[in-house]
């Protein structure tokens, strides 16, 4: 295993000990949730193979579902947004194309461009995450409720967290 | 043949993922099953653990209120034994009825309400004598049922979680109905299918019925808040306030039924295998 892919197991068990130990207690005004797992999806080196990024997103997604008692619920969300970045990447690719070898992050393409990469993908894991366990549209309003604030929670502690560590730019 | 592998070739991504989506749907289903002994969930050894952890630093914090509460409820047992001692010196009933509920104490490793399926991990298992399917009760109330154990941790289906439901009783009338959680407040739940000829009023008790056997009969579940008529539906909507605060719950007993089998089959009998 090369070096990144060292770094790459170590942040998967920090996102996940994170999200288990920490996160799952943080419950703001009874809806809004924070899913930062969803971020180590998002921030893999965008030239990572699509089978990889689901085989990932599904390990990650089981972990947590074991520590949610919520079988196959979070796998199910995490495979979806990891199938679907990759295209969601190539849609939106700025003028001139990435970096070879960059990441997916702020600092290198930027705040705006970073909100239109991750909202739409964070917004997709939470809907499908929630609608699930509601097993239905019976609490439709209510769940939206929940899918909006967290969405908000997540999002701000993810973008947070990327203006917080360093990030070195990578050419 | 080889135009239909290279097919799956060129596809692999989605076939891989609408393989893994399968398998995440299929577990999903399986798991609104409501009874399993299934090693993928908190009860087993390394994810109990860390969340025993995690909740150990959380009740350092609140390790005053949860002192009053157990202080609280040995009070009111020794009161209960002292009756009790009483009523069996007079009354001749016989001893496997008397015996017929055992209570295991188990401290709480880690517990949710915020979601719509909350479950409850406990630090007792098979080791203890624990199986799916037995009642848990707090210091309030009912808590809820055993949904599957591993050796020495069991996870609880939590009373709130909108897949649950008991059997429960408005006490003062003796209608029973079935107390079923809405999903959305971690206080309130409702009791559902009171007939309309029975006259509930804000402040009655709510305890179970007995009815299954999972729960002795009379434990606490709420005081009724607020009750409607509504003028199209055969049955009153109730809600009820919890008596349990389920979100500073530390420590649970878990009731064993040495009688539930004994009833389960004699029903099986009568009226052939439950649905």
């Amino acid at each position: 295993m090369n070096r990144s892919g060292i770094v790459q197991l170590l942040l998967f068990i920090a996102y996940l000990l994170m999200q288990v130990l920490v996160l799952r207690n943080v419950v703001l005004f009874n809806t809004a949730f924070c899913f930062l797992y969803i971020a180590f999806i998002l921030l893999l080196p965008i030239e990572t193979n699509t089978l990889l990024l689901m085989l990932a997103g599904f390990l990650l997604g089981f972990s947590v579902d074991v520590f949610y008692n919520s079988m196959g619920l979070h796998a199910l969300a995490t495979v979806l947004v990891a199938y679907l970045r990759n295209y969601w990447l190539n849609t939106i690719t700025p003028q001139g194309g990435y970096d070879s070898g960059s990441t997916a992050t702020v600092a290198a393409n930027g705040l705006q461009w970073f909100l239109v990469y991750s909202l739409p993908l964070v917004f997709l894991h939470h809907l499908v995450l929630f609608f699930v366990e509601a097993s239905g549209f019976t609490l439709f309003w209510y769940t939206m409720l929940k899918i909006v604030a967290s969405l908000m929670f997540t999002k701000l502690v993810i973008v947070l967290l990327q203006f917080l560590t360093p990030q070195r730019r990578r050419l | 043949m080889e135009r239909l592998l290279n097919f799956i070739y060129e596809f692999r991504a989605f076939f891989t993922f609408l393989f893994l989506e399968l398998l995440c749907a299929w577990l999903v289903i399986e798991n609104n099953q409501y009874q399993s002994t299934k090693y993928f969930n908190s009860s087993n050894q390394v994810s109990a653990q860390l969340l025993g952890f995690s909740q150990g630093v959380r009740e350092y914090f609140s390790l005053r209120t949860i002192n009053e509460d157990l202080a609280r409820e040995n009070a009111e047992l020794r009161r209960d034994l002292e009756r009790t001692r009483i009523q069996l010196t007079e009354a001749t009933a016989d001893t496997a009825r008397i015996n017929q509920f055992d209570f295991v104490s188990a401290k709480v490793m880690a517990n949710s309400t915020h979601l719509y399926k909350n479950f409850i991990t406990i630090n007792k298992g098979k080791a203890d004598g624990l199986a799916p399917g037995m009642a848990v009760i707090g210091d309030a109330g009912a808590v809820g049922k055993v949904k599957s154990v591993s050796d020495r941790y069991a996870v609880v289906i939590s009373l709130l979680n909108v897949d649950e439901q008991v059997s429960g009783m408005i006490k003062r009338t003796h209608h029973f109905g079935t107390v079923r959680w809405n999903g959305i407040d971690q206080r309130h739940t409702t009791l559902q299918f009171i007939p309309r000829h029975a006259a509930p009023v804000v402040g009655d008790t709510i305890v179970t019925s007995g009815y299954n056997a999972v729960f002795p009969e009379g434990i606490m579940i709420g005081l009724i808040t607020d009750v409607t008529l509504r003028p199209e539906t055969p049955f009153w909507d109730i809600e009820i306030e919890l008596s349990q605060d389920f979100g500073r719950l530390a420590f649970v007993e878990v009731i064993k039924s040495k009688l539930k089998h004994e009833k389960d089959s004699l029903e099986k009998v009568t009226r052939g295998e439950p649905r």
